[in-house]
């Protein structure tokens, strides 16, 4: 069956999930203070996440380093 | 204190919150600093963590003077190790904003030139500590120095580039970011950040020390 057919036998799922898509067209236009700010146009979301990636991952270290010494502390 | 895990958590909140916001919230649109503004949230914080280190450091030298107890000394070196890190982070994020906001990198201001010494001075400390053998001489002489030690960073750092031209902000003839540059958007997210890294440079510290009261025992 192909992908077509597939739609034609679900045709509410199938309009349902076109209408998700276009409302979010919508949404894109109804705000303006997204679009227009410095940030989602200049793509800084993208070094925001791979900085956070790193500070959470040096923290992860820091506390995993916390857990082992109580660990050791505890044996010793 | 050292062993509780509430503030190790705070720390990594406020850290991770002062690094998103400082990325995201608004700024003061300023010639020249542009969005470079934002290493406020991570230049200076280094800066505040090295000194409520070092602090701290004179804090258990002055302790180990009156108690011979040598876990105070070993707390007081612990401190100086993680503090000189967080001023070299200090001093080579000067340097890199410096780069693009004063035109060079090492531009012999004052502020960059005292702040090299104070961290010499430190690298001093702990050189001087290697020098001797002795444990107790070791523990005592250096707790002296790192006592006298304290004040002459404070004044190379605060008093010293106050008194010339310097161009970086609260220095010579410029005011400090908190003459008008440094408005409540930014306090909101420079606070946190101070507090958050002061928080981990004070965790990273009890970590070391507890390694070494581990090969103090074990050994």
């Amino acid at each position: 069956m192909n992908f077509r057919k597939l739609l034609q036998m679900r045709k509410i799922p199938a309009t349902a999930l076109m209408l998700l898509f276009a409302s979010q067209l919508f949404a894109q236009g109804q705000e303006p203070a997204v679009t227009d700010s410095l940030y989602a146009s200049g793509k800084i979301y993208v070094v925001v996440v791979c900085v956070l990636l790193i500070l959470l991952g040096l923290l992860f270290f820091l506390f995993s380093i916390d857990r082992r010494l109580k660990k050791i502390e505890k044996n010793s | 204190m050292m062993y509780k895990t509430w503030w190790k958590i705070l720390a990594a909140v406020l850290v991770v919150y002062a690094t998103v916001w400082g990325f995201l919230s608004s700024a003061p649109e300023l010639p020249i600093i542009r969005e470079s503004i934002r290493n406020l949230y991570f230049h200076v914080p280094m800066w505040f963590g090295m000194i409520v280190l070092f602090s701290i450091s004179v804090f258990y030298s002055v302790k180990y003077l009156g108690s011979n107890n040598p876990d105070h000394d070993l707390r007081a070196v612990e401190c100086i190790n993680v503090g000189v890190v967080f001023g070299m982070l200090g001093i080579i994020t000067g340097a890199i904003w410096a780069r693009f906001t004063w035109g060079q990198a090492w531009s012999f201001d004052v502020k960059q030139n005292f702040a090299a010494i104070a961290l010499l001075l430190y690298f001093a400390y702990l050189v001087l500590r290697n020098a001797i053998d002795e444990e107790q001489k070791r523990a005592k002489i250096s707790a002296i120095y790192n006592i006298f030690a304290f004040p002459i960073m404070v004044v190379l750092l605060f008093v010293l580039p106050r008194l010339s031209d310097s161009l970086h902000p609260g220095n010579g003839g410029n005011p400090g970011f908190n003459a008008y540059d440094l408005d409540s958007r930014m306090r909101m997210v420079f606070y946190p950040a101070c507090i958050g890294w002061i928080l981990i440079g004070y965790w990273i510290f009890t970590l070391k020390y507890r390694v070494r009261i581990l090969e103090k025992n074990n050994l």
